[in-house]
């Protein structure tokens, strides 16, 4: 068992005008080769802040604090912008959400994808192969290499995107909500492309809000919240025993068919980041919620083989 | 409203042009019209800028001269603000056929040039200062028509107008009590960097001679003037009427961008 | 719809446009001075006879809508009337004689413009800082609000009379001689091979294309700079990056969106290219239209400053369609 990525007690704030948002906070986690990671959270709780700093893309306002992020035993942050710009898309890939505006507009869809080759010193012909065995192998039709990105479907252009991303094989893809945009017909097809993928050896780090689909898909599955890992195990075991209470108020709130109960929601709002809460940062919204919980922040512990909490409620099985 | 180092300087710069308008009489040390001294003699302590050709102090030219700038824009930038406005909130409005009309005609002139129109026009009605105002006023009435339009067609489904509208106001009450009050901030930008162009508009007129008539004192024409004699050197003849003429306008922009800027940053944070 | 559809289709519909302007310019001019003719005079103490007879050989006897059809009509074949002041001479030959020198001033202004002013927004765009962006900005309003003749004037002086180094108005010194092709100096002497008349032709057009190129430059720094900054932060430009695409060539690409909103304001900047071109000519003595015009005005030469003017509003009809279609090619995104 080989891990591709580590991340290891990662800070990043940023810092705007309104104040500095501590957006990741202490998060430590891997990614083995050929697993299907899921990263699940509401939006502000991190998930995505993580991604683009693995990428080492934050915005300008955004700054990694503190940690490390060691990708195939090199650490990303001690990288300069050209061994930097090499991994991009080399090593570790990204999937954006977005479809609609990830692809350059005015541009031929093959002329991005042989660009994007050539950059990483592939050679025009090969280039133009490679696209276009690329582009079959994810189902995009021949005659839409050609084509201008809004001559294509979303799904199209998702799939135009996983191609790009899977083209240089490499170790990790990010997908970031790859499916938020599309339909849900259009979902389980990029989905099933993403098991593709996974099964050519390339680990996936699988951003989402759906822990329904996380479940469903992913190998194990990250639960975060307010920029802190709150649990983490494999999925059968989640499914079957969430131990923290956001991960239990979470699945509770998925709606499942046969079930008589209705999905009820968590109630209060998530944590605002430009002071976060003392002590653990769900005691606001949390129904269990102790003065020890108040004051001392938990730690994410281990507390049966590969199910790690982060819940002073919780003790050790 | 915030006060900009922008609007600071740019209204300093169209105060004093004003005032000096007004107080010519007490400003300027000779004459404009009449000789006050050698011909083109180069500044000195007598003639601070130095004389034309016909040996007329070229300070007292200036001085006066911001008159008719003054006047003129006043006059058409009033005017076609005016009429604009007043255009553009009924097309925007009543919208329908009228509507469609009046848009076609005002973008058709938009996109004419503004300063050939103003040449055509002043020439139709005969070269005077107030004939220049009405034709520099009639090219800018689309840039106002254009705006208040747009805002209006934004603003008039807006609960608050539907709420007075309901209440069966009539239409000018609507108008001016619910939606003039939103353009405001609108209209000043467009106002102030609308002078800038008109004052170089009628620069321009003037250049041309389409404004005032000999040996009235203003700058564009002055400026004109002064171009036969640049291989005598006389630079003083181009550099104080010229610089005066930016001067004003760069008063106008500045203002302008001062004022939006402020907007901006009230409505951004 | 095809290329070829989509251009007729928009040409169609700058029809109304032209129309409506030539419809103005008719009644700014042919009404709104009374009589014309009395007009250019300058008096009224003419005979009743000879008033007739030049109002005949000038068309305007016939009543007004008559005119204005057979002046349209005319004007498309090319038959642009006569002087009012010079008599028998056709007035298109004088605009034939002069288009080329204002079509050569506007094409290096243009490219003046374009230069300066998207370059430097370009460049502040690109640059990390804030300095630059303020001075781009800066210099987008100041240069916006310069008076032509002003600047022109000061550039005569300075390098035409105090450094000698330029000369101060004209298109070509005394004693050098180019023959028309295109009508355009700088093309002809080159295509002639004259590099003496062409070095010649490029000293006289620096000044004016200089001036009205900086004054027509500002708008293009600040969109430039603008749209650099949008689309800089738009997630285009993100995914390229996590492609590891270099900044150099992400740079290229968000150039050309950068670009695009620029080629529609293009057409809006042309009609300011015009008025523009009026002033510079007569600031340099330069040989065009604008200079005619002006002339025209001097002497209330109605018939010919209607034939500008006119002239004029079908160029601005003509370049705005030329600007569409120019969207078209260059995004992708506009069906046509």
């Amino acid at each position: 068992m080989s891990e591709v990525l580590l991340v290891e007690d990662l800070y990043v704030k940023y810092y705007t005008r309104r104040g500095i948002i501590s957006a990741v906070s202490g998060v430590t986690f891997d990614v083995i080769k050929g697993e299907m990671l899921a990263v699940v959270g509401e939006s502000g709780s991190g998930k995505s802040t993580l991604g683009y700093a693995i990428m080492r893309l934050l915005p300008r306002s955004g700054a990694v604090e503190r940690g490390r992020i060691v990708l195939d035993g090199e650490d990303i942050l001690r990288l300069s912008e050209e061994e930097l710009r090499r991994i991009r898309g080399g090593k570790v890939s990204m999937v954006f959400q977005d479809p609609f505006t990830t692809l350059d507009p005015l541009r031929r869809v093959l002329d991005q994808f042989r660009e994007f080759l050539a950059e990483h010193g592939i050679d025009a012909e090969r280039g133009r192969i490679i696209a276009e065995e690329m582009l079959e192998a994810v189902g995009v039709p021949k005659n839409l290499a050609n084509a201008y990105p809004h001559q294509l479907s979303g799904g199209q252009k998702q799939r135009v995107a996983i191609a790009m991303a899977i083209a240089l094989n490499p170790l990790l893809v990010i997908a970031d909500e790859p499916t938020t945009a599309l339909d849900v017909v259009i979902q389980r097809q990029v989905m099933d492309l993403l098991d593709d993928v996974k099964k050519r050896g390339t680990s996936i780090m699988f951003i989402t809000h759906d822990i329904a689909l996380a479940i469903e898909r992913a190998d194990r599955v990250m639960i975060m919240y307010g920029g802190e890992v709150m649990e983490l195990a494999e999925k059968s075991m989640l499914a079957k025993r969430a131990l923290h209470p956001y991960t239990v108020g979470l699945l509770s709130s998925m709606p499942r068919i046969g079930s008589e109960k209705l999905p009820s929601s968590i109630p209060g709002y998530p944590p605002d980041l430009r002071s976060p809460p003392k002590g653990c940062i769900f005691h606001p919204r949390c129904p269990y919620a102790t003065e020890r919980c108040r004051t001392v922040k938990p730690i994410l512990s281990e507390v049966e083989k590969n199910h790690f909490v982060k819940c002073h409620l919780v003790k050790a099985l | 409203m915030t006060l900009n180092i922008y609007t600071v300087i740019g209204l300093a710069v169209i105060l004093v042009i004003v005032l000096m308008a007004l107080l010519a009489d007490f400003i300027a040390p000779y004459s404009p019209v009449e000789a006050s001294g050698m011909e083109l003699e180069s500044p000195n302590p007598l003639h601070i800028m130095g004389t034309d050709n016909l040996g007329r102090d070229v300070f007292s030219r200036v001085v006066y001269g911001a008159r008719t700038v003054v006047v003129v824009v006043l006059i058409a930038v009033i005017l076609s603000g005016v009429i604009g406005t007043v255009l553009g909130l009924v097309s925007g409005y009543i919208s329908g056929i009228l509507d469609k009309i009046l848009s076609f005609v005002m973008d058709s002139i938009y996109a004419f040039p503004s300063l050939i129109l103003a040449i055509a026009l002043s020439v139709a009605l005969g070269p005077n200062i107030f004939n220049a105002a009405v034709a520099i006023a009639i090219t800018y009435i689309p840039t106002y028509f254009r705006m208040v339009r747009g805002q209006v067609l934004s603003i008039k489904n807006e609960s608050f107008v539907e709420m007075a509208r309901a209440l069966g106001l009539p239409i000018t009450r609507i108008m001016a009590r619910y939606i003039l009050p939103q353009l405001t901030q609108t209209l000043v930008v467009v106002f102030s960097m609308n002078s800038a162009d008109a004052v170089l508009t009628e620069a321009a007129l003037s250049f041309f001679g389409l404004t005032v008539q000999p040996p009235t004192p203003d700058w564009g024409f002055d400026l004109y003037k002064g171009r036969g004699f640049i291989l005598s050197g006389a630079w003083w003849m181009l550099i104080f009427p010229g610089g005066m003429i930016t001067l004003l306008a760069l008063g106008f922009a500045l203002l302008s961008e001062g004022v939006s800027q402020s907007y901006v940053v009230k409505e951004g944070e | 719809m095809g290329l070829a559809r989509y251009i007729a289709f928009r040409a169609l519909l700058i029809i109304p446009t032209i129309l409506l302007l030539y419809t103005l310019v008719f009644i700014v001019l042919r009404v709104l001075p009374g009589n014309p003719v009395l007009a250019a005079l300058g008096t009224k103490n003419i005979p009743e006879e000879q008033l007739k007879a030049l109002m005949r050989e000038l068309g305007l006897d016939k009543p007004l809508y008559q005119q204005y059809f057979e002046y349209l009509i005319n004007f498309l074949r090319g038959d642009m009337g006569y002087s009012m002041i010079i008599r028998g001479r056709p007035i298109a030959n004088d605009i034939a004689d002069k288009f080329p020198a204002t079509l050569e001033l506007a094409i290096w202004a243009m490219v003046m413009s374009f230069a300066l002013g998207v370059g430097f927004g370009y460049v502040a765009g690109k640059s990390r800082g804030t300095a630059l962006k303020h001075i781009a900005r800066l210099y987008g309003s100041i240069t916006y609000i310069i008076f032509i003749p002003a600047l022109g004037l000061f550039l005569q002086l300075l390098f035409g009379r105090w450094l000698g180094v330029l000369p101060t108005g004209g298109r070509l010194s005394p004693g050098i001689y180019i023959n028309s092709i295109t009508g355009l100096y700088t093309i002809d002497s080159l295509l002639q091979g004259d590099f003496n008349a062409f070095a010649d032709a490029i000293k006289h057009i620096i000044l004016p294309s200089l001036t009205l190129g900086l004054v027509l430059s500002g708008p293009f720094a600040r969109l430039t700079l603008s749209n650099m900054e949008r689309v800089l932060g738009s997630k285009i430009v993100v995914a390229y990056r996590a492609r590891g695409v270099r900044e150099e060539v992400i740079a290229r690409h968000v150039f050309k969106h950068a670009l695009i909103p620029i080629v529609t304001y293009l057409g809006l900047q042309f009609a300011l290219l015009l008025g523009g071109a009026v002033l510079t000519e007569t600031t340099f003595n330069w040989p065009g239209l604008g200079t005619y015009l002006v002339d025209k005005i001097m002497y209330r030469d109605y018939t010919a400053i209607q034939a500008v003017v006119i002239l004029f509003a079908f160029l601005v009809g003509v370049i705005s369609l030329m600007t569409d279609v120019a969207y078209a090619l260059i995004d992708p995104r506009v069906r046509y």
